[in-house]
């Protein structure tokens, strides 16, 4: 018999402290989808994608219903489209975006990823026409998501693609001024992508994955702060201890939603993303943890220190939960998501640079961050390769997911609605970074001995 | 294959029979009851047999959530497997 205690809990968190897997992601293959002639290669796009995913969204919402967990997203993510393209002969990757939204308005889902790039080391056929295409393709799409993986720690940082980058993120968010620049919200800049990640905007479907794959997000930021709320007095051993315990039960229900979903589908179980995703909601925010600890605001002096702390404790309560773990695991510290981060940023506590210092010891890096839209192309590209030189250095995977307001300035505020909620513009540094931009070439790998 | 259904709310007359006999008539046996009631709060934890159950489990969920919304209560029902995975190693 169950203990009434723990079935209460279960229901506790749910109910009221925002429990829920964030998504099922459907890791889908399109290399036998090549073809030199680009009709033909987006008929059988859009005639596989269809096909495999038909029954995504349905099974995804009888498991919410049997199991009572609530399931937020169901999302589809495919092969760095530039692969794709690179077979045919007419290069309009825009072409291929339209066909990903068909397919996924067919079958339902919330978003599509894979309008992605690899030129960590530099640009083969179809990657320069695919990120020349993304601006456009993120602005006559509306579930399309894009990634570029510009650095690696084996390869070093392609920086004539951090430079074009700059121009395409403050394009992006040009072409869709008239909807709160959306387009630069759908739109990361990676270094050490991974390749099995089944959060947006970053998700794509590496080319060392199987055909078909089920990968699951699990979130759960208000399950952690709850728990912490409750423990008075636990000295910061106890508080690490206590985010372990909880984050195994969290990615307990991810390991369970995955293995049943990759039954019901006849799909192999690829991984459990073990991540502590914020939403905008009241009670369902990262930064709320860390003040939880102790913290009078999240951003001031202690936060890199509480982050590494969750961070790390959430991947070993997870770890054990669950049999295969990836993505990009980890506290995600995305600012317009999260309600403790916005009115963080609003009251002037959490600045760029304290976001910079964060994403060194936590997962991703600078994620839906709204600077002025006055900001200039290679300060944009110069802010990629600070984040980048982070993840290349620490051997972790970075990125930058900025969004240029464009007309609006330091105090204005975007609103996107839903779960990429909304945030004021942050001020940032306005000396030149031209020049370092402008030289072009490749930022050597660094050492990985002499650690200092 | 089991399942749990949690009941919360304020305690009034007939709500333990009111969900038996939803379980009856969905083919539903109720193995264990535990129920308490703290203050006039009461909570009823239900662990039934759904092998035989004659709807889809989640039409019963709805059901069972509906027959709740109706008395304002909260009634859920689901699968047991959840609790398995997140409370015990």
């Amino acid at each position: 018999m169950f203990n009434v205690g723990d079935i209460l809990e279960t229901i506790t968190m749910i109910q009221d402290e925002n429990l829920d897997v964030r998504t099922i992601t459907m890791g889908i293959s399109l290399l036998d989808c090549c073809h030199s002639d680009i009709d033909v290669t987006c008929a059988k796009i859009y005639d596989k994608i269809t096909r495999y995913a038909k029954n995504l969204v349905k099974t995804g919402e009888n498991i919410e219903r049997e199991f009572g967990i609530p399931i937020i997203h169901k999302r589809i993510s495919v092969t760095p489209i530039a692969m794709i393209l690179a077979s045919c002969d007419n290069k309009d990757a825009v072409k291929i975006a339209v066909t990903l939204e068909k397919a996924a308005n067919a079958c339902g889902v919330n978003f599509i990823g894979g309008f992605s790039a690899l030129v960590q080391k530099g640009f083969a056929h179809g990657d320069r026409e695919l990120i020349e295409a993304i601006p456009e393709a993120l602005s006559v799409t509306e579930h399309v998501c894009s990634s570029v993986n510009i650095g690696s720690t084996k390869t070093g940082i392609n920086m004539d693609a951090v430079k074009l980058m700059g121009r395409q993120v403050l394009e992006a968010s040009r072409l869709t001024a008239d909807r709160d620049c959306i387009g630069a919200a759908k739109l990361v800049v990676f270094c050490n992508a991974p390749e099995d990640n089944p959060f947006m905007a970053g998700a794509f479907h590496g080319a060392g994955e199987p055909d078909c794959v089920i990968n699951v997000g699990v979130s759960g930021p208000g399950v952690v702060r709850a728990a912490l709320a409750k423990s008075e007095g636990l000295d910061l051993t106890g508080i690490a201890d206590l985010i372990k315990r909880t984050a195994f039960k969290i990615t307990r229900m991810g390991q369970l939603v995955a293995s049943e979903a990759s039954k019901r589908l006849g799909v192999p179980f690829g991984i459990v993303d073990l991540s502590l995703a914020p939403t905008p909601a009241i009670g369902d925010s990262v930064a709320h943890i860390l003040e939880e600890m102790g913290l009078e605001s999240c951003g001031t002096h202690g936060t890199t220190a509480a982050l590494a702390l969750l961070n790390d404790a959430v991947k070993k309560g997870g770890v054990m939960a669950s049999s295969h773990v990836g993505g990009l695991s980890g506290a995600f510290i995305p600012v317009t998501e999260d309600a403790g981060m916005i009115d963080a940023a609003r009251n002037g506590n959490l600045k760029i640079e304290k976001l910079e210092a964060m994403t060194a010891v936590c997962s991703v890096g600078l994620d839906m961050i709204v600077v002025p839209g006055d900001i200039a192309p290679e300060t944009i590209s110069a802010i990629i390769a600070d984040e980048a030189a982070i993840g290349m250095v620490n051997s972790k995977t970075t990125a930058v997911r900025l969004i240029p307001a464009i007309g609006k300035k330091v105090g204005d505020e975007l609103e996107f609605g839903g779960l990429l909620g909304s945030g004021p513009v942050m001020p940032i540094n306005y000396s030149s970074s031209k020049k370092f931009i402008n030289r072009g070439g490749r930022i050597p790998a660094p050492m990985q001995s002499l650690k200092n | 294959m089991r399942a749990v259904i949690t009941v919360i709310g304020k305690d009034m007359v007939g709500i333990l029979a009111a969900v038996a006999t939803k379980c009856a008539d969905c083919g539903v046996n109720v193995q264990e009851v535990t129920q308490s009631v703290l203050d006039d709060m009461f909570a009823m934890i239900m662990l039934v047999d759904i092998s035989s159950i004659n709807v889809g489990f989640a039409e019963f969920a709805d059901m069972l959530e509906k027959l709740g919304s109706e008395r304002n209560l909260m009634i859920k029902a689901m699968h047991e497997d959840i609790f398995n995975a997140m409370h015990t190693v």
